[in-house]
């Protein structure tokens, strides 16, 4: 009896041990938004590809943790001396999820699905340039542009150009069928998504073995779920307050990364009196970036002035161009014709950066004298007032789009704002591919915004990674909107 | 006029009497007074300013300086929710009021016409109760946007066909009655009698149902605003002080807790005053308590 | 009484049929482009003008009432704008989390007050009263979100005995599944219990005062017979009355419960559907919340039909 016990206990202590020896393939990750589909090239909801993009579906090019383009289901490519023709070589033996072979038919599906009349592609700006796309034999495709685009390598990296298959296409909503490292498992809608790792994948493979992205929308449900161990890793955790808490216990690791999410007041550049430069400037003045960004929860997020993300190696600090001076601001103000103030609105979406925010900015404008009244509206109507139909004073989004300081250039967004020296600088852009060239184009661009005060430039949404301390591989940063998790695995 | 409607049972020095023996009367009465005279207040006076922000006090706990603390915008919680008395009520009584006002002559005239207008009647509060009041309110918030003037409606909408019951049973039970048909024969019309005769009769009534209905719009206020659907900020609101606790609630528990006693006091004040008021008012009903 | 229950029957029906076209009308007044929510920022005009025709929104008003009112009496709700997937599917997976809820907060809620009224009533004006009815009182007045911030504090913060919030799904068995729906039905049911206690001991009351029950104890039939036999089988008619109508209310008050607590139930659904401009979930939902209630009122009304003879002929 007695020795069957310690047989017993032996057996017990050896099967833990193998099982803390072999490490967790398993995964579950918190997310905020529920995705409304799985096809990241028929909607613009981040939250797609924070489940799919780099993990289901991959495209011709992919962005790295830094940034930076790296070659994904294209091993390589070519580009003409015009700088309008680039040939792309696939990788070989590559599988879509459902067996078929990728060729370079599907990617030539894939883009002309994209740029079609009938495309419901939410970034179709992206394939604007392209004028054809052919393949060449069943490994290379030739993507002729109409003129150089200095952007399009990082372009194809977007989650909105991945390749998709002919026969799968219409039904990636449901059941997305890629040729990522994992392959869609179950969703149980309103609850989690569940991804599973893809046994034929063409490159490394990954160490996970399933990873579910349980929806969790807030904060108060958030922590408690971290801390008891449900959930494991937090891309970006909604913690608020309660991060400090989280910092302090080991089992954590909090990692503070940045977003391209620029997050500002954008102001209606075509309105009186948003049209004057010197009530513009009055407002940067009366903004205290500090308070701000201190009244938005976790007290976390990175002051900017003007348009541009400062993980980016292009960033110059434009923060002091209109520095914190309400004094200034008061007098900007009577310059321009209001000495005792004037009233506006304020529109703010659903997101507590823009429902806290907004009433920290409306304290601090109406300490100059700028009287706000505070219209919270939900997405649905601020795309339709204010984002459509441009009817709006001011309002606060950010905006998480890497790369989009091109959008001042655009004619009819929603800020109004038009300058030409700016469209000039960004017509270059476009067609510069030189890095240093194109460094310095985004510096200038940086400054013209800036010393235009188009909107009042607040903060870089920040990004709250929060894992298990076992956990290695997650991103720190988020250079596109992405939960990269080919290179996520448990230490012993 | 030869036949007088008899006076109410109870002629007001007789009530007074009865109410200042009730406890529940009083007790509600001293509660609902307090709360509306912290509201009365903040129009002229509140320990602090609530438009004004300072982000560097944020979530300090109770103090003397700060009686229930600040909030995480550093605002003086005490004035908030004297502050947000003024919405809740106000909120609350517009809502009932319209209900009052549309319900009352709609049950009156059904009560008085009979018939195929009672009938109409009676299906379109079967329609009404049919929808889940909140979810209602939520779809007629997202159509005009959040805001308190959109919640009195959508409140008041759900007190309609409250009132228009209540009045309706009170008045048919008074048309057979001798005096309502003396009137008749004295060739009164219905609109005239109901006026003269039917609304002094059933208005106890009404006035028992109407601080029930009242206890409960301030609950449906805080509900909607804890959805982000009622009065908007810098406008101070209960529910809304609530919401904005609730990711709070681990590091600063005071954030949820003052705004919830407020409700719960309210409430509770209004409930003892209707109780009361239905135990002085109505004898029959006395009985039975 | 066939008489009677058809005319109940219809008006059931003309119910449904005038919601259904108060809800349409709505949700076509109702701004925002629901196309736009789905491609965001950065759409073209002719990806919007595209999904639209796919989604069928340029179709004239009268075509889209009738194909929605026509599917759905054959179980067809049409498909959820943002989720892509069918309406029908979307309520089926929600319904089994707000059910389950609703189910358990209804029996606590009568397990807690049938017993509490009795006793209540059985001790009328004594000390046990008073203090029963005090606590009653309180909890008419606490607001069920309210409620739930401070049981989600003590039981899942400070206890940590079971989960804030979020519902695991029924896959991994059912105790986790009815362990994160433990605190939300809590918090349902109670404000619930107490209007269903002051409600049954007032019944209580009137009926003990009513002639059979003193002859039944002038007989000297044990107290607790005549209080459990007779006094609560005559008293259930009020209290039918409540639950009925408190059915209606806990649908609803699924929707602050099912945010307070991070549940995918059909409140949540609804609500995000609002936002979204998912108007075909919201009129989905709402005529299925709708018709359940048309339903449980038929069934109160004939259950009363069937305890009270005297209702019948009155009809």
């Amino acid at each position: 009896m007695k020795m069957w016990k310690s047989v017993l206990a032996a057996t017990v202590i050896a099967l833990s041990a193998s099982a803390a020896h072999a490490a967790r393939t398993d995964l579950v990750l918190g997310v905020v938004l529920e995705p409304p589909h799985l096809d990241p090239t028929a909607g613009a909801a981040a939250a797609i590809d924070e489940v799919v993009y780099a993990n289901v579906f991959e495209g011709l090019t992919r962005i790295g943790s830094g940034g930076e383009v790296l070659p994904a289901l294209a091993k390589s490519w070519e580009i003409s001396d015009d700088g309008k023709t680039y040939t792309f070589h696939l990788q070989d033996g590559v599988k879509f999820h459902d067996g078929s072979d990728l060729t370079s038919e599907d990617v030539v599906f894939s883009l002309d699905r994209a740029r079609a009349d009938d495309s419901t592609n939410a970034q179709k700006a992206l394939f604007a340039a392209i004028s054809s796309v052919e393949a060449v034999d069943a490994t290379t495709v030739k993507v002729t542009l109409n003129s150089p685009q200095g952007s399009f390598l990082y372009n194809m990296g977007w989650g909105d150009a991945v390749i998709v298959a002919p026969e799968t296409a219409d039904g990636n909503k449901e059941n997305p069928v890629g040729t990522g490292p994992f392959k869609f498992a179950n969703w149980a809608k309103g609850s989690s998504i569940t991804i599973e790792k893809n046994p034929d994948y063409w490159g490394e493979a990954v160490a996970l073995d399933k990873a579910e992205f349980r929806i969790i929308p807030d904060a108060a449900a958030a922590i408690p779920a971290l801390l008891s161990g449900d959930v494991q890793a937090f891309a970006n955790m909604p913690a608020g307050d309660a991060l400090a808490q989280i910092q302090a216990d080991s089992r954590f690791e909090v990692v503070i990364g940045s977003t391209e999410g620029e997050t500002i007041l954008s102001t209606n550049n075509k309105k009186a009196p948003f049209d004057n430069l010197k009530v513009r400037q009055a407002i940067a003045h009366a903004l205290n970036r500090e308070e701000i960004i201190a009244g938005n929860g976790s007290g976390l997020g990175t002051p900017i002035g003007s348009h541009f993300s400062p993980g980016n190696a292009a960033y110059v600090d434009l923060t002091g161009t209109y520095p914190f001076d309400p004094d200034k601001a008061k007098a900007l103000l009577a310059e321009a014709g209001f000495p005792d103030g004037f009233n506006a609105t304020i529109k703010l979406p659903p997101p507590p950066y823009a429902r806290d925010g907004g009433q920290v900015v409306a304290s601090q404008l109406r300490n100059v004298g700028i009287n706000l009244e505070i219209v919270p509206v939900e997405w649905a109507d601020w795309l339709d007032q204010v984002f459509k139909n441009k009817d709006y004073d001011l309002t606060i989004v950010s905006h998480t789009e890497p790369n989009d300081i091109g959008i001042y250039a655009r004619k009819d967004y929603y800020f109004q704002y038009d300058n030409p020296d700016f469209d000039a600088v960004i017509a270059e852009l476009d067609v510069s591919s030189d890095e240093a060239k194109r460094t310095e184009l985004y510096q200038k661009a940086q400054r013209i915004l800036a010393e235009d005060a188009v909107n009042g430039f607040m903060f870089q949404l920040p990004k709250v990674g929060v894992w298990d301390a076992k956990l290695e591989g997650m991103w720190a940063n988020s250079p596109v909107q992405a939960t990269d998790l080919t290179g996520v695995h448990w230490e012993d | 006029m030869s036949i007088e409607a008899p006076l109410p049972e109870n002629a007001p020095e007789h009530w007074l009497r009865l109410a200042l023996k009730n406890r529940s009367f009083l007790t509600g009465l001293l509660i609902t007074a307090l709360i509306a005279a912290m509201a009365l207040i903040s129009y002229v006076w509140t320990p602090y300013d609530v438009t004004d922000l300072i982000v560097a006090d944020r979530m300090k706990t109770m103090s003397s300086e700060h009686l229930f603390g600040t909030d995480h915008f550093g605002r003086d919680i005490f004035s908030m929710i004297m502050v947000g008395a003024r919405n809740s009520i106000a909120v609350a009584i517009v809502a009932v009021g319209v209900g009052m006002g549309i319900g009352v002559p709609l049950g009156c005239w059904a009560a008085a016409r009979g018939g195929f207008v009672d009938e109409a009647l009676m299906r379109f509060n079967d329609l009404i109760f049919a929808f889940p009041a909140l979810l209602s309110a939520v779809m007629i918030t997202a159509i005009f946007g959040p805001g308190a003037i959109n919640a009195i409606i959508a409140i008041g909408i759900f007190n309609v066909p409250v009132f228009a019951r209540v009045a309706r049973a009170g008045a048919l039970a008074l048309w057979p009655r001798e005096y309502v048909l003396a009137a008749r024969a004295a060739g009164k019309g219905k609109a005239l009698i109901t006026l003269q005769h039917i609304l002094p009769n059933i208005a106890s009534m009404l006035l028992v149902q109407g601080t029930i209905q009242f206890a409960l719009g301030i609950l449906a206020e805080a509900g909607l605003s804890y959805l982000g659907l009622g009065a908007q900020p810098p406008m101070p609101s209960w529910g809304r002080m609530l919401f904005d606790a609730q990711t709070r609630m681990m590091v600063a528990p005071h954030l949820a807790i003052f705004p919830g006693l407020a409700i719960v006091i309210t409430v509770l004040g209004l409930n003892l005053l209707g109780d009361g008021l239905r135990d002085v008012l109505d004898p029959r009903l006395r009985r039975e308590r | 009484m066939t008489a009677f229950i058809l005319k109940r029957l219809g008006i059931g029906l003309a119910t449904l049929v005038l919601a259904s076209i108060v809800v349409f009308a709505v949700m076509e007044i109702l701004p925002g482009d629901p196309a736009q929510l789905m491609l965001g920022l950065n759409a073209t005009d002719d990806a919007l003008q595209a999904l639209r025709n796919q989604m069928g929104l340029n179709d004239p008003v009268l075509w889209r009432y009738f194909s929605w009112a026509g599917g759905m009496l054959v179980g067809d709700f049409g498909n959820s704008y943002t989720y892509s997937s069918p309406v029908i599917e979307l309520i089926g997976e929600r319904a089994i989390v707000s059910l389950p809820l609703a189910v358990i907060s209804l029996l606590l809620s009568t397990l807690i007050a049938i017993p509490v009224g009795m006793f209540a009533a059985a001790r009328r004006g004594r000390m046990a009263d008073t203090s029963v009815m005090g606590v009653t009182q309180l909890g008419v007045a606490i607001p069920n979100f309210w409620f739930a911030l401070l049981l989600i504090y003590v039981f899942a913060v400070w206890l940590r005995l079971v989960p804030a919030g979020g519902f695991p799904g029924w896959s991994g068995g059912i105790w986790p599944g009815v362990r994160s729906l433990l605190l939300p039905a809590v918090a349902l049911a109670l404000p619930q219990a107490a209007i269903l206690a002051r409600v049954t001991r007032s019944a209580m009351l009137e009926v003990l005062g009513e002639d059979y029950i003193r002859t039944a104890r002038a007989k000297g039939m044990p107290r607790r017979v005549v209080l459990w036999r007779h006094a609560l089988r005559n008293a259930l008619i009020p209290v039918l009355t409540i639950m009925g109508l408190q059915f209606a209310f806990l649908l609803a008050g699924t929707i602050i419960i099912e945010n307070v607590f991070y549940l995918p139930g059909l409140g949540r659904l609804v609500f995000q559907a609002i936002t979204q401009r998912d108007l075909i979930v919201v009129e989905g939902v709402v005529m299925l919340l709708v018709a359940s209630v048309v339903i449980v009122n038929l069934a109160v009304d004939l259950t009363y039909a069937l305890v009270d003879p005297r209702l019948r002929a009155r009809a």
